[in-house]
């Protein structure tokens, strides 16, 4: 027998008796009030992540475009946003390392936790939403899910080579408790709320 | 806002939560939020904590002699030693308890949650060689290579092969307690492939030459002054500098480019989904993601407990795991690692290393249910008295006393008695294992396997003795006053009694519990005292 057969044998003979089912998860009532939008961003400013202020009718950008000039490589998977650094055309995630801002757009959001999902289609080269020294999300507010439950019904998870919720920026508290954004990823988060364009 | 879910500890917990004057930093360098208020998230702590000047030598961990008995005693008597290091460790890990509990009182369903991820993870366990068939074949649809370990040694030579066969130099990891139950940087070392730990307060670790202390912040039991002090020795910065946003961002610097010139990237596993063959890791550094999507060679090493059957499961755990270890809502990154990028090799390692024989121990099995959030750590008072490092194994506080002896029964036979049997740890375990009830077991266990020190044995036998015999013990105990009184004073202060270490016995009341009774609240033909009797 090989090491895979002894293994599950051991397990065949070891594990415990009895019925043990396996339990329905209920459906619980979301800890988060009716104003999703509102929610989320109150999650999300909370876990580090920044919000930027939309003002009807003006340009929606205007709260990062003051990053976005001053950065020398952006990279972006959006059509709103023109990058001067082609994902599409990016031969090694290394080649990335030196982006300033990546702009992405989010699957979803959660209002629960302030969370934003991307799969690999979302951010072209997934080492893009970690190299970058500063990630801006655009997220349609008609795709925040009410709580991390229902998040998990969506079919994103089964079927995405890579899958990850962001919730604010990359942070780290290992020297004596104090908070730094930054650790080994992004060093802030912004999320822009914006429909999609298509 | 919804005040059911309210991150912020109210206002007597924050009070309270002082428990040691002396570690409150005098500046805050906690982030903020863009509105300015101040942030907790991670395991940011709730109030600065900071071990003042004058310096104070770090204490090191149990002397770890081969087989022989660890003496955790010995190493937490240094560690008290160090009031500086032991208040700030205490008042850290006593904040991440107090948040634990705000956000799991923030929860009206927390406990039908517990109940729920239990029997799961029992349903798991009792039918885990069908959910591990599942996985691979998942697994193996989506391009993955699957391997098996029996144990440590074998993972470590799977690992080292694939690594050899890419002709890998390095190997950047996220933070992995599997890996380190494996000895895998040890082993590793002698191979030539450099290993690179990615997470800051692992990082910290391997480069003082240290095993992590905690399985969620394995740097905690030092202080900025430590770092500061390791980092000036490996990395060349500032030993007079020890502000720690300093020391955080030299450690980012010097570690990019590792990252980017890294051959293969490794990361443990938090949950390991059977009906998609999915890995997924819970941080909040995004290191395990780097480590995932930098390299053109990804390796996960999974213990097979981490199975979990469908990804609506993770709705259940992750609403606790985090909650649990931190307090906070969620980590920062969780992360799906289903399949191998285009162009790039994907492999993940299946490790039993014990966990298939300690299915088969009918007191001890659900330890098997641990999710490694490090709740039963935090709350435990001996576990905050007297450092991770102390109990010289990888699995230190409640969860480590239960788990060890499964790996060492000799090196591990003192652990079990590393406790103070209050039951806290049982208490905060997101999936409800007996923690404190299995602590006693081993230590029956263990007593009957002679695993003992004879000392002990004899003293607890003479204990015993009386103990198991109501009269005895009452007619015993009426004569001296109390039970401490007949319990011979080497039986309290010896050395092995670590309780009776660093402070006298409480004075016994002049009259015992049982005498009271007696005397207030039965009658005389010896039945219950009632209204109509008196």
């Amino acid at each position: 027998m090989n090491v895979r057969e002894e293994t599950l044998a051991r397990i065949r003979r070891n594990r415990p008796a009895g019925d043990h089912p396996l339990p329905e998860v209920p459906d619980f009532a979301p800890l988060v009030g009716q104003d999703h939008v509102a929610e989320f961003g109150e999650r999300l400013k909370r876990m580090g992540g920044r919000l930027a202020d939309v003002i009807p009718g003006a340009d929606p950008f205007a709260s990062v475009r003051e990053r976005l000039e001053a950065a020398k490589v952006v990279a972006s998977a959006v059509p709103e946003i023109a990058g001067n650094r082609d994902l599409g055309a990016v031969a090694r995630p290394q080649d990335l390392a030196d982006v300033d801002v990546a702009v992405v757009r989010a699957v979803f959001g959660v209002a629960e936790t302030g969370s934003v999902l991307f799969t690999q289609a979302e951010l072209q080269v997934n080492a893009v939403a970690y190299l970058a020294q500063h990630l801006v999300v655009l997220l349609d507010p008609a795709d925040i899910v009410v709580n991390i439950q229902a998040a998990y019904r969506r079919p994103d998870f089964a079927h995405a080579a890579y899958a990850v919720l962001h919730t604010g920026p990359s942070a780290t508290a290992d020297i004596e408790g104090v908070l730094i954004h930054g650790a080994q990823g992004v060093r802030s988060l912004t999320v822009i709320l914006i429909a999609r364009s298509v | 806002m919804s005040a059911s879910d309210d991150l912020q500890p109210r206002g007597d917990a924050r009070r309270d939560g002082v428990i040691h004057p002396e570690v409150i930093a005098s500046r805050d360098e906690s982030a903020r939020s863009q509105d300015g208020e101040r942030l907790q998230h991670a395991e940011g702590a709730s109030k600065p904590i900071a071990a003042k000047a004058p310096r104070e030598a770090q204490p090191r961990g149990a002397k770890i002699r081969g087989d022989r008995p660890i003496d955790q005693a010995e190493a937490a008597e240094r560690f008290l030693a160090a009031p500086l290091h032991q208040k700030a460790h205490d008042a850290r890990l006593w904040d991440l308890r107090t948040k634990r509990d705000t956000a799991a009182f923030g929860i009206p369903e927390w406990e039908e949650l517990r109940e729920i991820a239990s029997q799961i993870k029992t349903h798991t366990l009792a039918n885990l060689d069908r959910y591990l068939e599942e996985f691979e074949a998942n697994a193996k649809a989506n391009g993955v290579h699957v391997h098996w370990a029996a144990d440590g040694a074998e993972h470590n030579r799977i690992v080292h092969g694939i690594l050899k066969d890419h002709g890998a130099k390095s190997l950047i990891k996220s933070k992995s307690m599997l890996t380190e139950e494996c000895g895998f940087r040890h082993y590793m070392a002698g191979t030539g492939i450099e290993v690179i730990e990615t997470d800051l307060g692992e990082r910290i670790q391997q480069l003082d030459n240290e095993e992590p202390s905690h399985v969620v912040v394995p740097a905690v039991h030092k202080t900025r002054f430590d770092v500061a002090e390791v980092f000036a020795r490996t990395m060349g910065t500032d030993p007079e500098n020890d502000d720690a946003k300093y020391l955080a961002e030299s450690q980012r610097m010097h570690t990019r480019p590792l990252i980017l010139e890294a051959d293969a990237g490794l990361t443990g596993c938090n949950f390991a989904i059977a009906e998609t063959g999915t890995v997924v890791t819970c941080t909040n550094e995004g290191n395990a993601d780097l480590s995932g999507n930098v390299p053109k060679l990804q390796i996960h090493s999974i213990g097979i407990e981490k199975l979990i059957p469908r990804i609506e499961h993770l709705g259940v755990f992750l609403r606790l795991l985090s909650r649990s270890a931190l307090g906070s809502p969620i980590t920062q990154y969780t992360s799906h690692f289903r399949a191998p990028r285009k162009g790039t090799e994907m492999h993940m390692v299946l490790v039993d290393n014990g966990r298939s024989e300690r299915l088969g121990m009918e007191e001890f099995w659900t330890s098997l249910k641990c999710i490694r959030c490090g709740a039963c750590m935090n709350t435990c008072p001996v576990y905050r008295r007297s450092g991770g490092l102390s109990y010289g194994a990888t699995y230190s506080g409640p969860i480590g006393l239960i788990i060890d002896p499964t790996f060492n029964k000799r090196k591990y036979s003192t652990l079990p008695f590393s406790s103070t049997m209050n039951g806290s740890c049982t208490n905060v375990c997101p999936v409800k294992i007996n923690i404190h009830e299995q602590i006693f077991a081993w230590r029956k266990v263990l007593a009957e396997e002679h695993q003992i020190p004879l000392l002990k044995q004899g003293m607890m036998k003479a204990a015993g003795q009386v103990l198991s015999r109501p009269a005895t013990y009452r007619a015993a105990i009426g004569a001296a006053d109390s039970a401490l009184k007949v319990l011979p004073r080497f039986a309290i202060y010896n050395p092995l009694n670590t309780w009776g270490k660093g402070r006298e016995m409480p004075e016994s009341p002049r009259q015992t519990f049982h005498a009271w009774y007696k005397q207030n609240r039965m009658t005389k033909a010896g039945g219950k005292k009632t209204d109509a009797a008196k």
